[in-house]
C-alpha cells in the first residue's frame, strides 16, 4: 500500500498497533484542515506490527498526551521532505488536564475549576496518581 | 505559608518537637493561657464532627484565642453554590489560621491553594485526619516512651478509615516498625498504601482474625466501620460488626498492649474493656486538646 511522503509536517512512528486511532481522537487529528493518513498494522521488525500516522502540516502536538498513551512512540518532524529531528517520549512525570480522576470522593468531582492533576508514581507499572486524592489511575485513555 | 493537610508535611523532628511541646502543655496548660490573645481560628466543618470540632475550639480558647465557624455545609455560603475555593478565600479573611474538615478527598489542597492563612487539614473524606494522628502519635509515645521497634495492629475499616491511613504514613517513617492489618477482605488498606510500604521494605501481614495476632501487638488501633463512607446500606450492616474487642480477647494479650481508638466508637470496643488499664482511648481524647494547642500555636508562629 503506498501512502504519499510528506513534505513538511509530522510522522508518528512506532505505534502499538491499534492505538493509532485512540491517538487521533486524544490530540483532535480529525478537527485539522490539512491531510492525515492513519496507516494501521504495518509490518516492523522490532514490533511485529505498529501504526504509523502521518500528518500533512507541522501543528503543536501535546507530547504528555502522546508519551502518556504510548512512550514508545517517536515524533519525526519532517522539512522539505528530510526528517529534521526525531524526538523519543517517555511517560509525563505529571498529567495535567488530559485525564479525569475516577474516585467519586475525590474534590475535583466537585470543585470544576480546578485543574485535574495526577503524578508519575510507578514508571515501570506506569501507575499515576491524582495528586489531591490519591486515587491510582493505570496508564491509557 | 506553611499548611498541615498530611502528616508527612511535618518531619519526624517536628513531630517530636510538638509532641514534646504538647506534653508541656498538658503538664502546666496555665503557662500557655494568654499566648495566642487575639488571634481567631476558623473552624470550617462541611462534614459534622463533634470531637475534632470541639477539640480545635477547645484548643484555641485554652490558648487565650477566639473561633468562629460552621458546623455543617448547611450553614456556611456551600448551600448557595459557592465554590470551595471561594469560601475559603473568604474566610482566610476573617481569621489567623484555618481547621477545614471537609467530605471531598483532596479538598484541603484546593483549600490551601486560595488561603491567605495556614490551612490545617481536620479529615478529608475517607483519605486523611493528621490531627488524629498527632494525638495518635502522642498517645503512643506517652505510653510506650517511643515510636520504633513497634508492632502495630490496625484493626476494623482500613479501606476508609482516614485515620488508619494517616497513621500508617506517620509510623512508616519509624526504625523497627511493623504493622499487622486486620480487616475483612472488603476493608482492607488500600493497595497505594501497601505498595508504599513493599517500597520501603516495611514489615507486614493482612489478617482477618483478631485473636491470633494480639499476643504479638504493642499497640492495638481499634476503628469504627463508617456507615457515611459506604454508597450500600446493606455492606455496612453485613461489616460493621465483625471485630468486637472483648475482656476474653483482651486476655489473649500481653500486659504491654496498649488499646487506642480515634472514637467515635459503636460497638467495636466493649465497654467492659474500659476500665483495663491497657485500653487509653479516653486518655487519647485528652492529648487531641493540647497536641492541637501545639499545632496552633507551631502554625502560628511559623505564619505570624
Amino acid at each position: 500500500m503506498n501512502i504519499d511522503s510528506i513534505n513538511r509536517g509530522i510522522v508518528l512512528d512506532h505505534i502499538q498497533a491499534g492505538r493509532s486511532i485512540e491517538i487521533d481522537r486524544a490530540l483532535g487529528l480529525r478537527e485539522l484542515d490539512c491531510s492525515v493518513a492513519i496507516i494501521r498494522n504495518v509490518r516492523s521488525d522490532a514490533m511485529g506490527k505498529k501504526d504509523i500516522i502521518k500528518i500533512d502540516e507541522d501543528i503543536d502536538i501535546d507530547l504528555d498526551v502522546l508519551g502518556y498513551i504510548d512512550p514508545g512512540i517517536t515524533v519525526n518532524i519532517i522539512v522539505d521532505g528530510v526528517i529534521t529531528e526525531k524526538k523519543h517520549l517517555s511517560l509525563p512525570k505529571r498529567l495535567k488536564n488530559i485525564v479525569r480522576c475516577k474516585n467519586p470522593r475525590c474534590i475535583t468531582t466537585t470543585e470544576t475549576a480546578l485543574d485535574q492533576e495526577f503524578v508519575l508514581i510507578d514508571p515501570a507499572r506506569r501507575v499515576y496518581r491524582c495528586a489531591y486524592c490519591d486515587a491510582e489511575l493505570g496508564a491509557g485513555v | 505559608m506553611r499548611h498541615l493537610i498530611n502528616i508527612t508535611d511535618l518531619t519526624v523532628e517536628e513531630i517530636e518537637e510538638l509532641v514534646t511541646l504538647g506534653e508541656a502543655m498538658r503538664a502546666r496548660p496555665q503557662d500557655w493561657r494568654e499566648t495566642q490573645r487575639g488571634r481567631i481560628l476558623g473552624t470550617l466543618f462541611f462534614e459534622p464532627s463533634t470531637r475534632t470540632r470541639l477539640s480545635f475550639e477547645s484548643a484555641m480558647l485554652s490558648l487565650g484565642g477566639s473561633v468562629l465557624g460552621f458546623a455543617s455545609a448547611d450553614s456556611s455560603s456551600t448551600s448557595k453554590g459557592e465554590s470551595l475555593q471561594d469560601t475559603i478565600r473568604t474566610v482566610s479573611s476573617y481569621c489567623d489560621i484555618i481547621a477545614m474538615r471537609h467530605p471531598k478527598e483532596g479538598a484541603p489542597i484546593a483549600a490551601r491553594m486560595t488561603s491567605n492563612v495556614p490551612v490545617i487539614n481536620a479529615g478529608d473524606g475517607g483519605h486523611n485526619h493528621p490531627t488524629q494522628t498527632l494525638t495518635d502519635l502522642m498517645t503512643i509515645r506517652r505510653e510506650k516512651g517511643t515510636f520504633e521497634g513497634l508492632t502495630i495492629g490496625l484493626c476494623g475499616d482500613l479501606k476508609f478509615g482516614r485515620t488508619v491511613h494517616s497513621l500508617v504514613l506517620a509510623m512508616s517513617r519509624y526504625a523497627g516498625t511493623r504493622f499487622v492489618f486486620i480487616s475483612p477482605p472488603e476493608l482492607r488498606l488500600p493497595g497505594y498504601l501497601l505498595e508504599e510500604l513493599r517500597e520501603k521494605g516495611i514489615p507486614y501481614e493482612e489478617v482477618e482474625r483478631m485473636e491470633d495476632v494480639l499476643p504479638q501487638l504493642d499497640i492495638l488501633y481499634m476503628t469504627r466501620v463508617q456507615r457515611e463512607r459506604f454508597f450500600n446500606e446493606a455492606d455496612y450492616v453485613r461489616l460493621k460488626d465483625t471485630y468486637i474487642l472483648t475482656p476474653d480477647k483482651l486476655a489473649l494479650a500481653g500486659e504491654g498492649l496498649r488499646v487506642l481508638h480515634p472514637l467515635p466508637r459503636v460497638n467495636e470496643i466493649s465497654p467492659k474493656v474500659d476500665d483495663d488499664p491497657r485500653a487509653v482511648y479516653f486518655d487519647q481524647v485528652r492529648n487531641g486538646r493540647y497536641i492541637r494547642m501545639a499545632l496552633i500555636t507551631k502554625l502560628l508562629e511559623e505564619n505570624p
